[in-house]
């Protein structure tokens, strides 16, 4: 039960993280709030369950169509802005997005909103095992999706915004829509980890989302090697189940994460499974194989 | 009423000012977001709190305060920044909230959570003129500030450290090119940046009566909202826009009730700013 609800949480980091990668990994765009859209995937769900007495199923729909549409929204200012303005203004708007939760009462302000149900199939409520596989079906489509979007024209696309948004302007590359995208996309993946979130947990407040847990999930793709979906989920898996395993560290959470981010900027910006990274080097030599496209962010 | 907000407002913008000088100081010279900047703050705080409790001097505490913030500043700028200049901007900013939040979890750890008491006895009048009341606390901010300020007018218009400083945060390669020690004015500015900072985290101690673990936090956000709002890299376009987020939120939320903290509206505001006026209020 303890393991199986451990696993369930990883599961949910990783649909955060490759979210996340594919804003920051794949289109370059640095977010520092990625909890907000989290939290807007997880508090469209409770309301629409609890308030409107919606089932799981179109509330799941729900969070992940407000929490896309949210994305867009800041994906479209993102246009306007570059880089490390990037990086404030969406932290700004995890800051707006938590004071919001908090003081308006429709979003159950400091008490947040309990008693959420979880999903039912075929009548039945689905158990805590059938939500595990629930959630890794949601890791899969993610994965999917980023794995889509590197195959296709578009994953190109981002890539060349990544790595010279005037360049790609000048080879006929719209980055606007691409960037727009890029954030459409990565935020749906968080909508769709909140109405997981806030289903199994049954409760939600305001603090889950703020900016600390924005870091959380950074520091998770970083470590595990940012612009590569394993790298994303082997980070979501380390770093999610490190803390279960060392008590100590669940109590110096954000000293081990600070540390670890400031360490691996300095010594392994590729982190864990980055194809830069000492480990993955040394497997690829052992098997022989390529380099994949998304993984030279920080090179 | 209106001209009393208008006092309480400067006082709570001098306090950002000398808070987000540093900032402007160091994105100035190397383009990067020096997020820990808010850690040096509360260590600065805290300095100033341990030199109060053992000599009960506010001079003591203040040259506490600026000395550990200064030491603090110079081992990120030695350690953190300048080994990963040559980094994209992400990864020095990765790294740079890395040294924050596990800077304020040592805070955290070695003084514990509790936020302490800063009761510093001040030797200063309140002062009444007419309906306007300037508290001893007030009084010690906007002076401590102005003299701050001054001297840094001063140095950066007179000296040829100045100058040199001035150069740098143009074109940092054209300054090296006309054979200036880009290194040393780098490090010059996080000195002078810390020490602003330092003196914001004691005076902030003071001011409020309370050091904790967190006061970086929402100051050094609020830091960076008005780095932006006054165009990043320019230093009177900061002092500007600190004075006015901190007389505009001071005023407003006297008038009106409502819905949100200030905190909150100030991101709102270098949201909005953002969008409508990417290159700040005075910036280039």
């Amino acid at each position: 039960m303890y393991i199986l609800t451990v696993a369930t949480f990883c599961g949910i980091y990783a649909i955060l993280t490759l979210g996340l990668n594919t804003i920051t990994g794949l289109a370059g765009q640095i977010s520092l709030g990625h909890a907000a859209f989290f939290g807007v995937g997880a508090y469209t769900a409770a309301i629409l369950t609890v308030s409107y007495r919606w089932d799981f199923w179109p509330a799941l729909a729900a969070a992940v169509a407000t929490a896309a549409a949210f994305g867009a929204l800041i994906g479209a200012a993102a246009i306007r802005v570059r880089e490390d303005f990037l990086a404030i203004t969406t932290m700004g708007v995890n800051f707006v997005v938590v004071a919001v939760f908090l003081y308006f009462p429709f979003f159950g302000g400091a008490l947040g909103i309990g008693g959420i149900p979880g999903p039912a199939l075929f009548g039945r409520e689905v158990a805590k095992s059938g939500f595990f596989l629930l959630v890794a079906a949601g890791v899969v489509l993610a994965l999917a999706v980023n794995l889509w979007l590197l195959r296709s024209w578009a994953g190109l696309a981002l890539l060349a915004v990544r790595e010279d948004e005037d360049a790609a302007r000048a080879s006929g590359v719209d980055v606007r829509k691409f960037k727009i995208a890029a954030f459409t996309v990565g935020t749906a993946l968080a909508g769709l980890a909140g109405a997981f979130y806030a289903s199994f947990l049954t409760f939600i407040s305001a603090g889950d989302f703020g900016f600390p847990f924005s870091i959380t999930i950074l520091c998770m793709l970083v470590f595990g090697g940012i612009g590569t979906n394993r790298g994303a989920i082997a980070g979501a898996v380390v770093l999610g189940v490190l803390p279960e395993l060392f008590r100590f560290m669940a109590d110096y959470r954000m000293l081990t994460y600070g540390t670890i981010l400031l360490l691996l900027m300095r010594f392994q910006p590729a982190g864990l499974l980055g194809d830069e990274s000492a480990v993955w080097r040394a497997l690829r030599k052992r098997r022989g194989r390529g380099v994949s496209p998304g993984a030279r962010a920080f090179q | 009423m209106l001209l009393q907000q208008l006092v309480n407002g400067l006082t709570v913008g001098s306090l950002y000012a000398l808070m987000a000088l540093g900032l402007t100081m160091v994105y100035g010279v190397l383009r990067v977001l020096h997020i820990a900047h808010a850690a040096v703050f509360t260590l600065g705080a805290y300095g100033g709190l341990w030199a109060f409790q053992a000599t009960g001097s506010f001079w003591a505490a203040l040259a506490a305060a600026m000395a550990s913030a200064v030491l603090a500043g110079l081992a990120m700028e030695r350690w953190v920044y300048w080994p990963l200049l040559a980094k994209p901007p992400i990864a020095t900013l990765i790294a740079s909230i890395g040294v924050f939040i596990g800077l304020e979890e040592v805070f955290r750890i070695v003084a514990g959570p509790q936020p302490y008491s800063l009761d510093v006895p001040l030797l200063l009048p309140d002062v009444r003129v007419g309906p306007v009341l300037v508290t001893a606390p007030q009084l010690l901010v906007i002076a401590v500030t102005a003299a701050l300020l001054g001297a840094l007018w001063l140095f950066i218009a007179r000296t040829p450290l100045g100058l040199a400083l001035r150069a740098t945060s143009q074109d940092r390669d054209m300054a090296a090119a006309c054979g200036m020690n880009v290194r040393r004015v780098v490090t010059l500015n996080f000195a002078l940046g810390s020490a602003l900072a330092g003196a914001a985290g004691v005076l902030v101690g003071i001011y409020y009566n309370s050091v904790s673990p967190t006061m970086g936090g929402v100051t050094g956000y609020k830091g960076l909202a008005i780095i932006v709002l006054g165009g990043m890299g320019s230093i009177p376009g900061t002092v500007l826009g600190a004075l006015l987020v901190g007389v505009v939120e001071t005023i407003l939320i006297s008038l009106v009730d409502f819905a949100l903290p200030r905190d909150a509206w100030a991101f709102l505001a270098m949201i909005a700013v953002f969008l409508f006026r990417p290159q700040g209020l005075l910036g280039r």
